[in-house]
């Protein structure tokens, strides 16, 4: 299911340092095209279709059309991510529609202080087993 | 044949950038995230400066950048002995039992992290039934770490909300590097969009690799990496077969679709050695969105039958046949591999398709939780369960989302196919393909010849492997791939401290390294004006035809889908000379642009990975692995013979393999 983009909502990300999706993509497919300043996706046989581009996407320019060697037309899924959730609309190619939301992290984007709290190495013990912070399992 | 290289008289020579550091990460997965996070903190005492580089961006780069909906290795209230012996049973029996209990013994405390950093994880209400990580939290329940009670949905498996679940990963490890970053002093240490395309021997010592060499898919530079010690964990190998979809949906791969063999190439071309390349993973999936059926399976009870409505794990003739073929020891266990051959026969016989009862699985929670519950409570567990079960897609396969919606499948009204997928080379999931590495050598019982001095480290001094590519010791998974990088990136930083007098120095120079690596770009620029289609001429192959090429001689003749995984001595033979043949042509592969070179070096990746597992398939005379490929000419397992590792390493200068076995010893009862 290869990544789309809404060409009237899609502004290249002038107010940004680099294109959003671009950035995201784990398999490089995000391109600019610089004479429209619009983004296109310029690999869809590559595209995994794990959203990352629609769901970074700040005008929300970027949906899915499912593989089309397979998935029948008119279903969508349409995710909104925020801070702490996610929502995710399902519209079936017979109308129905399903809505869900799901808890997507507990701390907020940004806060992690990842060694707060945790003990120094002790480089007397780099050759033993277990971590840094914690002495592996004995049963 | 003196192998052509690039002059640079066609196109633009890239800037290079020399970078040194102590601890060099390669890959930033889940693997090298965890081997950052625990590198760092054994660095800092020493002032070692640590590295990571990733060909796409850590917050959604591996194997994990989609999100999970579980975590498959949690230990828990179990024992790792059992962890162990489950491995074993689903590896048809021959598994690193001393990597697979160390990993064991470590990771509970990567899941115990990844909640303190925010991953939401569920936990059993009071009622019994299960609460996500907000409603958890809301109840006051405790954290894992704390002694909290997951939701299992099987005896390794805790569920999860795990849509963010890399981003959490890799927020952390990123801090980890900002804070090396500064106390070192350095300008950079995460380079992200910079594709490593090979590791260069030292000049000095011919054992060791000192460089680090890729490209930036962004711009025209060249990154030599140098280094005192290096975590290699770029991943396994998919689409190097066929796949069911040819088209727009081959990129609906069951695993990544890029993870492009850079692992496996890359130490290979350093020297280290191989083991159990022959094994890999055929998974059965929902049929083309390749959602997951894990938790069908196990937390909702529902059940795969043929079309008839039978179930074939249960099919005695079937079950007679494959005892006599590979051992009741084997077969009555129903493992991952014998519940596909046993679903296989059925597909032969034609009563697919197979079918998995999504429906009658839900239409039976529906009547216990009403009978239960009453109506009114019961229908709300229900529409709770249902959101579970849509989550599932949503976290990790959303395409499956869509394929049911644009199929209209209500799975509580509808069942839906389940299908063998084209195969996977992996070590990280319920595969072992991957490196010979160093145990850790401390656990009684291990033969001298799984340890020698450094965990985790491969044959190479000082290159050290993670995730996918650690061999043998399969069923990791996400939170065992980020504990195994922890574990590696602290027995190289031991290894560092051994020896810190190890300058590393380069075979080649920068312009030999670029003249290499800039290849395709010159034989594009040169030829490209001969015809008026650039995407057809004579003079370069294009990425995309290498790999279709390529996948055509793995499915056809390396036991892929189109032979229902049949291949034999002959086929392989011949199949090798046509990868000889791909292998030759690919001195010839064009690239138009950055991203291009970039699929370039990733098929050349992956050609070497398929290479060294049909090599391990013709070697191995047997078929220890059937649901996932068949020996024709050995159609059978045979463990008097065949209990080894089988071993084998590539010597780059000659394209030759050499092969071996080691012995197998079964370290737990």
């Amino acid at each position: 299911m290869p990544s789309f983009v809404i060409a009237e909502k899609c502004d290249g990300c002038k107010a940004q340092d680099k294109t959003a999706c671009q950035y995201i993509c784990p398999n490089d497919l995000m391109a600019l095209d610089r004479d429209i300043m619009k983004a296109y996706n310029q690999e869809p046989e590559q595209c995994w279709e794990c959203y990352n581009c629609v769901k970074i996407c700040p005008q929300q320019a970027i949906e899915v059309r499912g593989y089309a060697d397979f998935v029948p037309l008119d279903a969508s899924v349409i995710p909104m991510r925020g801070t702490d959730a996610i929502m995710w609309t399902v519209k079936f190619r017979n109308g129905v529609l399903k809505r869900f939301k799901f808890p997507i992290r507990t701390t907020a984007e940004g806060s992690i202080d990842c060694y707060a709290g945790k003990p120094e190495a002790d480089i007397s013990k780099i050759k033993d087993t277990g971590f840094f912070n914690y002495e592996a399992r004995k049963e | 044949m003196e192998k052509e290289t690039c002059t640079f008289s066609y196109c633009e020579k890239p800037q290079i950038i020399e970078h040194e550091t102590d601890l060099l990460l390669i890959g930033g997965g889940m693997a090298c995230c965890g081997g950052a996070y625990e590198g760092v903190r054994w660095a800092a005492q020493k002032g070692l400066k640590v590295t990571m580089v990733d060909k796409a961006a850590a917050d959604r780069s591996g194997a994990v950048a989609m999100g999970l909906s579980a975590i498959n290795t949690y230990i828990g209230e179990n024992k790792c002995e059992d962890y162990v012996r489950y491995v074993r049973n689903d590896l048809m029996g021959i598994t690193r039992e001393d990597l697979v209990y160390d990993l064991g013994r470590h990771v509970d405390d990567s899941v115990q992290l990844f909640e303190e950093w925010g991953l939401p994880i569920w936990k059993k209400g009071d009622d019994g039934f299960s609460l996500d990580g907000f409603q958890s939290k809301d109840a006051g329940k405790a954290s894992l770490r704390d002694g909290g009670t997951p939701v299992r949905s099987g005896k390794w498996q805790i569920m999860i909300n795990g849509e963010s679940y890399k981003a959490i990963v890799a927020e952390a490890a990123k801090k980890a590097l900002e804070e090396n970053r500064v106390s070192t002093g350095v300008e950079q240490n995460l380079f992200e969009r910079v594709f490593i395309v090979r590791l260069f021997k030292d000049a000095n010592d011919p054992k060791r690799v000192a460089a680090a060499v890729g490209l930036s898919v962004r711009e025209n530079k060249m990154y030599i990496f140098k280094a005192k010690g290096m975590v290699l964990a770029a991943g396994g190998a998919v689409n190097c077969f066929r796949p069911r979809s040819t088209a727009e949906g081959q990129g609906r791969a069951w695993y990544p679709v890029w993870n492009s063999g850079s692992g496996y190439a890359l130490g290979m071309q350093a020297g280290a050695e191989l083991t159990l390349m022959e094994n890999r993973m055929v998974p059965a999936r929902f049929k083309d969105g390749y959602g997951p059926v894990g938790a069908w399976f196990l937390f909702f009870k529902a059940k795969a039958t043929n079309s008839l409505g039978e179930d074939y794990c249960a099919n005695e003739e079937y079950l007679a046949d494959a005892r006599e073929k590979y051992g009741a020891k084997y077969v009555d266990k129903l493992g991952t591999t014998i519940r596909n051959h046993l679903m296989l026969n059925d597909m032969k016989a034609g009563k697919g398709p197979i079918i998995m009862r999504t429906d009658e699985a839900m239409q039976a929670i529906n009547k216990t939780f009403m009978e239960q519950l009453g109506e009114k409570e019961g229908k709300k567990k229900v529409k709770h369960l249902e959101a579970e079960a849509w989550e599932d897609f949503l976290d990790m396969c959303i395409g499956q989302a869509g394929l049911w919606a644009g199929k209209n499948v209500e799975p509580d009204k509808v069942h839906s196919e389940i299908m063998p997928t084209e195969p996977y080379l992996l070590g990280s999931h319920a595969g072992c393909a991957g490196f010979w590495c160093s145990g850790p050598g401390d656990i009684p019982g291990t033969p001298d010849h799984y340890s020698w001095g450094y965990n985790r480290m491969s044959t190479v001094p000082g290159l050290f492997m993670a995730g996918d590519i650690c061999g043998a010791s399969g069923h990791k998974f996400s939170s065992g791939s980020h504990a195994e990088g922890r574990i590696a990136a602290k027995a190289c930083i031991a290894y560092i401290l051994d020896n810190p007098d190890f300058a590393p120095t380069p075979r080649k120079t920068a312009d030999e390294m670029a003249a290499e690596l800039y290849m395709p770009f010159e034989v594009y620029e040169k030829n490209k004006t001969y015809s008026t289609d650039p995407s057809v001429n004579p003079h370069y192959i294009k990425p995309d035809m290498l790999q279709a090429r390529l996948q055509k001689i793995g499915d056809e003749y390396f036991g892929g889908i189109s032979t229902y995984y049949m291949t034999s001595k002959t086929m392989l033979e011949e199949g090798l000379k046509q990868l000889t043949l791909l292998k030759e042509d690919s001195a010839k592969m064009g690239a138009a642009n950055l991203h291009e070179l970039m699929r370039c070096w990733e098929n050349y990746h992956r050609i070497l990975s398929l290479e060294a597992h049909a090599r391990h398939i013709l070697y191995r005379e047997e078929t220890r692995y059937p649901g996932y490929y068949y020996r024709g000419d050995y159609n059978f397992i045979d463990d008097d013979k065949w209990q080894v590792f089988t071993c084998s390493t590539y010597n780059m200068e000659t394209g030759e393999f050499a092969m071996s076995t080691k012995e197998h010893k079964n370290i737990f009862e």
